[in-house]
């Protein structure tokens, strides 16, 4: 398309992993993620940011990844759900969102988990409204939310646990 | 053997691991090579003749694949039930967004600009969006007469009692679209070639639905039409007929490029194209004693269906017979209709009609109750059905349900009479107000009728080599935890444990049909069907001497392998058979409409801003009865679920239309609940078991959509004193109906005793 930068060439950390790619400046986080990083897991529910299902971490920030163009992401350390878990050991989440009920058709998942690891990196301890707060950025069809609350704040309590 | 129970327990999800790890593969998740991408130009008009249709310039139009009607190998319909829906438009089109032309390439970011560079010239015609233009008939958009179907439900003779009422009841109740909101949008995948035939991967409820349609649509014999389910993002009802469509547009594209074609809808495509709940509106005239007893009444129940007949037969079948409620009404007469307009059709969504009459049937109740003088929960109690009673369609209540204790444990749970004292004695300048609102209701599992008996599913059960067993379905799974339920029935029927038994995925070249995943038809038809073929493969290892009446794992794992290899496979099926006490006459719509239904009492209490007009629910009691619970997390989980839907429906979801056409198509401005917006949804279950279904169980997935708008509504009456009458109730509704004032006890038309 004409008026447009062409491609350039942009690095990120993502998982862990330093990616070179080759990209439009314009191009969405979510594309570069799920087509050329073949990392799936993030979701394209309204590409407008707003059901979340895109969501991941950017600098320690939760973006919605729709949203962010690949040029905001250079030099960026990026986290999915592909990120979380120890190798095959589940993420604490992962397995409170198992063992809850927390994901149902499971579209929303992953970055409904990834909104709840945030959470707790900012709040180890949330309180019931706090959870409720931290993820209606989040939207899921399924659940009605209560499920993945007590999920989120099982994961909590384990985790601060002695 | 083993002792420990599955049935009753919560197993892990089947796919719970890949969907918590972001393995799950969606329909967009999947590329296959030289794949091409479609998109497809729709009507930007209500109603009227195509005239031309021009490729613009500025955009290389040989490196595309462009299809339209005249490509259409077979019948150019969307088969389901009566075959009027175009899969492309031919000359006409009668709703906005009406597929006319479909185009692929194999790079996905230039389609919007083609879409767009194609120029349609249209002859207007005029167009009709509501019901009572629909019903005026000034134009005629579809038939004869704008009707798709109609029925006529009478019980006793309702003529006769209006002399003996006390009081006469009238009053009108309206309902809104409803737009499912699954997360995941509608997407398929084609694939073509004259010796593989065609395979379609998609995001759908119910692959052998697109089977039919495929094979009529691209006149192919049934041996090579394959359709695959993926994982499925949410569905809810609006992947149960819609998918037939797209999966059409996907095969004609992959028919004529010989490449895969991959269409995903983007949201606002989704919302504005595809299907809704049907609008509806509802009118009841009742005759009443002076006590609160029925006498009798007539009920008036039309939905709008669209341009198309679609589903609309079967939506307005189920919201004819749930129109009476769980009450006994000894006179009754329900005239019921399905309307054309010239909005894209609205099609199947959780309930199924059933949550819009019940919406009237339980506002109706409450405003009974006020002219009369009485408490809603006493014109509820004076009225429940009770074992041995008859329906409106006159089926006797055979199982031993008794609402009135029901009602009592909700009313318990809720803390509900000191509520309403409390809430009622509240000052009334308090900017605040807060109220409480009751919903009793019920939910028919199954398909309507005979509806199961034409459907004949069948189900099978296979041991494998490995000794391990497996389900061989077409029910889907789309986050209702079907995979899970239907191993731990097969599990438990074959005493081994849930891990050795696995589900195939649906591909109808591999499962037989077990007809649509529905209804709330699965656990308690597809799953007692399970049990059958489940047992059929012990029988059959038991009768060969392989296995004696008491094995453990290892020793039928052994038995089963034995088998394979010496038969080469070990299958077994059944077939639905209905049992002889369920009679249904079609003409007459009279007899068994269900084989089983839930019941449910459920509470919510609200508080509403007299200065925003914004209504928060802060507590819900949902309480219902669904025959024996198999999973718990699970069930609860579709209770939570549908009450979320629910309380969405009555206060945040609102369809926003204009000439046909949603306005509001898109996540920022169509709103949903969030988490923030919700109470910690409070579930329990009674548990009477039930002899049609897997290990007692009944249908569970719609019954919760059901309740949560009048008893929300209610609430806000509560509240208010004002009578609210038509959902959704936004902000702005309430702050209409409040400036109008029409008190909730001056706006009946009412009779005094004579």
């Amino acid at each position: 398309m004409s008026g447009q930068p062409g491609k350039g060439e942009f690095s990120l950390t993502v998982n862990g992993e330093l990616h070179t790619i080759g990209a439009y400046p314009m191009e969405r986080l979510l594309d570069v993620l799920r087509v050329q990083l073949g990392l799936t897991g993030a979701k394209e529910g309204c590409g407008e940011g707003e059901c979340g299902s895109c969501a991941v971490l950017m600098d320690g920030l939760l973006v919605n990844s729709c949203l962010v163009p690949v040029a905001q992401a250079q030099g960026a350390l990026v986290v999915t759900i592909e990120g979380i878990a120890d190798g095959e050991a589940l993420h604490s989440l992962q397995t409170a969102f198992l063992q809850c009920g927390g994901a149902q058709c499971g579209i929303c998942t992953p970055g409904m988990i990834m909104a709840a690891y945030q959470l707790l990196r900012k709040k180890p301890k949330p309180s019931t409204e706090e959870i409720a707060e931290g993820l209606a950025g989040n939207l899921c069809r399924c659940t009605g939310y209560t499920q993945i609350c007590e999920a989120v704040a099982q994961a909590a309590a384990r985790r601060c646990a002695p | 053997m083993n002792s420990e129970k599955i049935i009753g327990t919560s197993v892990p999800r089947k796919e719970g691991q890949d969907k918590v790890t972001g393995r799950a593969r969606y329909i967009d998740d999947i590329v296959l090579p030289n794949m091409l991408y479609g998109a497809t130009v729709r009507s930007s008009i209500p109603r009227g003749k195509i005239k031309s249709v021009t490729l613009g310039p500025g955009v290389s139009w040989n490196e595309f694949v462009i299809v339209s009607a005249g490509d259409i190998p077979g019948t150019n319909c969307v088969a389901l039930i009566s075959d009027d829906q175009p899969c492309l438009a031919d000359g006409a089109v009668n709703h906005p967004e009406e597929p006319i032309l479909l185009i692929a390439h194999p790079n996905r970011h230039i389609l919007r600009k083609a879409v767009e560079a194609i120029v349609i010239e249209y002859d207007l015609l005029p167009a009709i969006f509501s019901i009572e233009e629909s019903e005026q008939g000034k134009e005629i958009v579809w038939g004869t007469d704008n009707t798709f179907k109609k029925y006529l439900v009478e019980k006793g003779d309702v003529d006769s009692i209006w002399k003996d009422a006390d009081y006469i009841v009238e009053a009108e109740y309206t309902t809104g679209a409803q737009e499912q909101l699954y997360i995941e949008n509608n997407g398929v995948i084609a694939q073509y070639d004259r010796d593989q035939g065609l395979t379609l991967w998609g995001s759908l409820q119910c692959p052998y639905y697109v089977h039919k349609a495929l094979m009529k649509l691209c006149d192919l014999p049934p041996e090579t039409v394959r359709v695959v389910q993926t994982e499925t993002g949410g569905a809810f009802g609006g992947k149960e007929d819609y998918p037939s469509m797209i999966a059409g547009h996907a095969a004609l594209l992959a028919m004529k490029s010989g490449k895969p074609v991959k269409i995903v809808y983007d949201r606002m495509e989704d919302m504005t194209a595809t299907t809704k709940r049907h609008p509806s509106r509802t009118r009841h005239r009742t005759a009443v004693d002076k006590h609160g007893k029925l006498l009798g009444g007539e009920i008036d129940f039309v939905i709008d269906g669209g341009a198309y007949a679609t589903l609309s037969s079967v939506v307005l079948s189920r919201g004819t017979i749930h129109a009476g409620g769980p009450y006994f009404w000894p006179h009754v007469r329900i005239r019921a209709k399905a309307v054309a307009t010239n909005a894209p059709p609205h099609g199947a969504f959780r309930g199924f009609g059933a949550p819009q009459s019940l919406f009237a049937m339980e506002r109706h109740m409450d405003r009974i109750a006020s002219v009369v003088g009485i408490s809603p929960v006493e014109v509820r109690r004076l009225n429940f059905l009770k074992q041995g009673m008859t329906t409106t369609t006159e089926q006797v209540i055979r199982e031993p349900i008794d609402l009135g204790k029901l009602l009592d444990r909700g009313l318990e749970l809720a803390d509900y009479s000191n509520k309403r004292k409390h809430f009622q004695t509240g000052s009334k300048l308090d900017k605040r107000r807060k109220g409480i609102g009751i919903a009793t209701f019920l939910h028919g599992a199954g398909f309507t009728g005979s509806g199961e008996r034409y459907l004949a599913s069948v189900v099978g059960v296979e041991g494998c080599a490995d000794g391990t067993v497996r389900v061989l379905v077409s029910s889907t799974e789309f986050g209702q935890g079907t995979k899970t339920v239907l191993c731990q029935i097969a599990a438990e029927a074959l005493q081994l444990p849930y891990e050795s038994v696995q589900i195939a995925q649906p591909d109808t070249n591999e499962v037989p049909n077990s007809g649509p995943t529905v209804a709330s038809r699965t656990i308690m038809v597809v799953g007692k069907l399970v049990l059958s073929a489940a047992y059929g493969i012990r029988q059959t290892l038991l009768t060969c001497g392989l296995l004696s009446d008491e094995y453990s794992a290892d020793q039928f794992r052994d038995a089963c392998a034995k088998y394979v290899a010496k038969h080469g496979e070990l299958k077994s099926w059944a077939q639905y058979e209905a049992s002889p006490d369920i009679s249904w006459d079609d003409a007459s719509y009279r007899g068994e409409a269900y084989a089983a239904y839930a019941w449910a009492v459920y509470i919510a209490e609200v508080t509403i801003d007299l200065t925003t007009y914004s209504v928060t629910v802060n507590d819900f009691v949902a309480l219902q009865e669904v025959g024996n619970v198999l999973h718990p997390i699970l069930a609860r989980g579709q209770i939570t679920g549908g009450v979320a839907q629910g309380i969405g429906f009555a206060l945040y979801e609102k369809v926003v239309w204009q000439n046909g056409r949603m306005q509001n198509g898109q996540m920022t401005n169509y709103i949903m609940p969030t988490s923030a917006d919700l109470p910690q949804i409070r579930v329990y279950f009674e548990e009477l078991g039930n002899v049609h279904g897997a290990f007692g169980a009944k249908g569970i997935g719609e019954l919760p959509m059901d309740g949560p708008v009048p008893a929300v509504v209610n609430a806000v009456v509560d509240a208010t004193g004002i009578a609210l009458d038509a959902i959704p109730l936004l902000p702005e509704d309430i702050f209409k109906a409040i400036s109008r004032e029409p008190r909730e006890k001056s706006a009946h038309a009412l009779k005094e005793p004579a």
